[in-house]
């Protein structure tokens, strides 16, 4: 066949729903845009584990510190599961967390903010994991199979986070003036960078209209975004807590809520590295790479070892 | 001593061993050589903390002043930790933290399988649960050390250097103190005397195969059992304890 050829029966296979699977033939620039994404959501798992990470030695009660680790254990896991589903793409985790570290490969920019109390980690559970929801479940219909079937073990977990996140927030408001002020301050923080999540508006986001039609998004940004406002504010509303938001008011007419603009100007300076931990979560990232080396190497020293003692021992 | 404060200054023991090697564990949390093993510390951390909660809240029960675990945890102060200093030790590394685990679990294994026997039927209990875990944990930490102690020249002088200086440590775990041998007697806690050979057999052959050597030293490091700390604890709490010191009486 044709290159013109492979392209049709490629687009006319993703128009027919069937999915795409490794050894499929497919355009390079689905393949890059694949692993663009692919590894961009597993460093976000990755990095996500930092500002949660910072509370599990503080959690209030050990109940909480448990259900805190295991939750960054999940995003670990999940971590994994998206770099095997980039690895049937063709290029492997060392090549991608180089690209990480060297600031090629991005991640979620969320998690450059700081974890300051114990109410974002009810925060983050709620917001954050509540938007990445909004994708994920969208994401589990991508055209890509590797891609698709990772979203459906991982949104089964984040589901799971997302309603841990609001029991934290639900126990803090039903207690003292401090606490439910801890939690209204999270809100606060948290409200606009959650938003910001969903990326930029669809006139100027660069990939929707490409991604759309490979059917690897099924929704754009600002679809994804209302559709988030419209599910959270009703919890917000039931947390007796306020959405930092002096606009955002239902629309009977749209049967959605209206709400305030976005602050792009802030999007932007963090997309760019200029976030309040962009520095400090990589610079960590890094270093634990770093000094894990001698901990990798001497494994796989031990492991040729090994092999190389059973092969003279059957010879 | 009476049955009952025997019981609990036990029960606190295993506990706050548990909690505060899972509080170290779980700094690991995000900060693995590689993600596999990030995961499975943190797996480690999980049964460490689960296993804290058991032994915390069957120590309120005994003490049966309506304490609950997160009242031990959280408002205790260092003094009156039970826990072994070798637990309390530094992470530093993942040397320092392979041995430091695996001179626990060698121990811990031991001593949870004699307390599967004890006559009080809860310690049988918890400890049954948790020797599952354990036996886990010990497979995971003697296969690292001899990976790391016979890897690269690199990672053995690691795996040695973290030796001799958490070893100096090692000695308290089967040291038998009154509460020991009152427990040991009675049938409630392990005979330690009997565990020893047993755990330094142990520690002999995986070191053996990791090519690492135990330093001789003529004297141990001791004092955990009862209260006296390294100068680690006081910082692990001040950071475990902070939420719950800062809002007291409040629910999380």
């Amino acid at each position: 066949m044709s290159d013109n050829q492979l392209t049709k029966h490629f687009q006319d296979q993703i128009d027919q729903e069937v999915k795409i699977e490794p050894k499929d033939w497919m355009p390079e620039g689905y393949r890059q845009m694949l692993i663009r994404q692919i590894s961009q959501h597993a460093h976000s798992e990755v990095i996500g584990m930092l500002p949660e990470g910072n509370w599990i030695s503080r959690a209030p009660s050990l109940r909480r510190k448990v259900a805190l680790l295991a939750k960054v254990q999940d995003e670990a896991g999940h971590g994994l599961y998206l770099y095997s589903a980039a690895e049937t793409l063709g290029i492997d985790r060392d090549e991608l967390i180089a690209q990480l570290h060297q600031g090629k490969a991005k991640y979620s920019s969320i998690f450059n903010y700081p974890s300051l109390t114990w109410a974002d980690m009810g925060a983050i559970g709620w917001l954050v994991d509540g938007a990445a929801i909004m994708n994920q479940v969208m994401l589990t219909r991508t055209s890509y199979g590797p891609y698709a079937r990772a979203m459906v073990r991982i949104c089964k977990e984040e589901s799971f986070h997302q309603r841990q996140g609001y029991e934290i927030l639900l126990t803090l408001v039903r207690g003292s003036e401090d606490q439910k002020a801890m939690a209204q301050d999270s809100l606060n923080r948290w409200w606009w960078p959650a938003l910001m999540m969903f990326g930029p508006n669809d006139e100027d986001s660069v990939h929707t209209q490409q991604s759309m039609a490979w059917k690897i998004k099924r929704k754009t940004n600002d679809e994804l975004r209302q559709q988030f406002i419209d599910a959270t504010v009703p919890q917000a509303d039931y947390l007796g807590l306020k959405v930092p938001d002096p606009d955002l008011k239902w629309n009977d007419e749209r049967g959605h809520y209206d709400f305030g603009p976005i602050d792009w100007d802030e999007f932007w300076q963090v997309v760019k590295g200029y976030g309040p931990c962009n520095r400090q979560r990589m610079r960590d990232h890094i270093a634990a790479h770093e000094e894990g080396a001698w901990v990798r190497e001497a494994a796989l020293a031990y492991a040729e070892k090994r092999a190389a003692r059973l092969e003279t021992a059957v010879a | 001593m009476t049955h009952q404060q025997a019981l609990f200054e036990y029960a606190l023991r295993l506990g706050d061993n548990a909690l505060i090697l899972g509080q170290r564990l779980s700094e690991w949390c995000g900060h693995g050589p590689v993600l596999e093993q990030d995961i499975a510390l943190t797996n480690i951390a999980l049964d460490q903390v689960g296993q804290a909660r058991s032994w915390l809240t069957y120590a309120g029960e005994i003490e049966g002043k309506g304490r609950s675990e997160d009242d031990l945890a959280y408002h205790r102060e260092q003094r009156e930790f039970r826990n072994v200093l070798l637990v309390e030790q530094p992470n530093q590394d993942w040397a320092y933290t392979m041995i430091r685990q695996f001179l626990f679990d060698a121990f811990n294994f031991y001593l949870h399988e004699q307390l599967t026997g004890s006559r009080d039927q809860t310690i049988a209990a918890i400890a049954a649960k948790s020797l599952k875990e354990i036996t886990y944990h010990l497979r995971y930490s003697s296969e690292w050390v001899i990976r790391l102690g016979d890897g690269t020249d690199l990672s053995h002088r690691k795996m040695q250097t973290a030796l001799d200086d958490l070893w100096i440590y090692s000695g308290e775990l089967t040291q038998v103190t009154p509460l020991d041998a009152f427990m040991a007697e009675e049938e409630l806690g392990a005979d330690l005397d009997r565990l020893r050979p047993r755990y330094e057999e142990k520690v002999r052959e995986v070191l053996e195969e990791a090519t690492l050597s135990a330093p001789n030293l003529p004297y141990h490091q001791q004092g955990g059992k009862e209260g006296r700390h390294s100068e680690h604890l006081g910082h692990i709490l001040a950071v475990m304890q902070s939420v719950q010191r800062a809002y007291p009486g409040q629910k999380w």
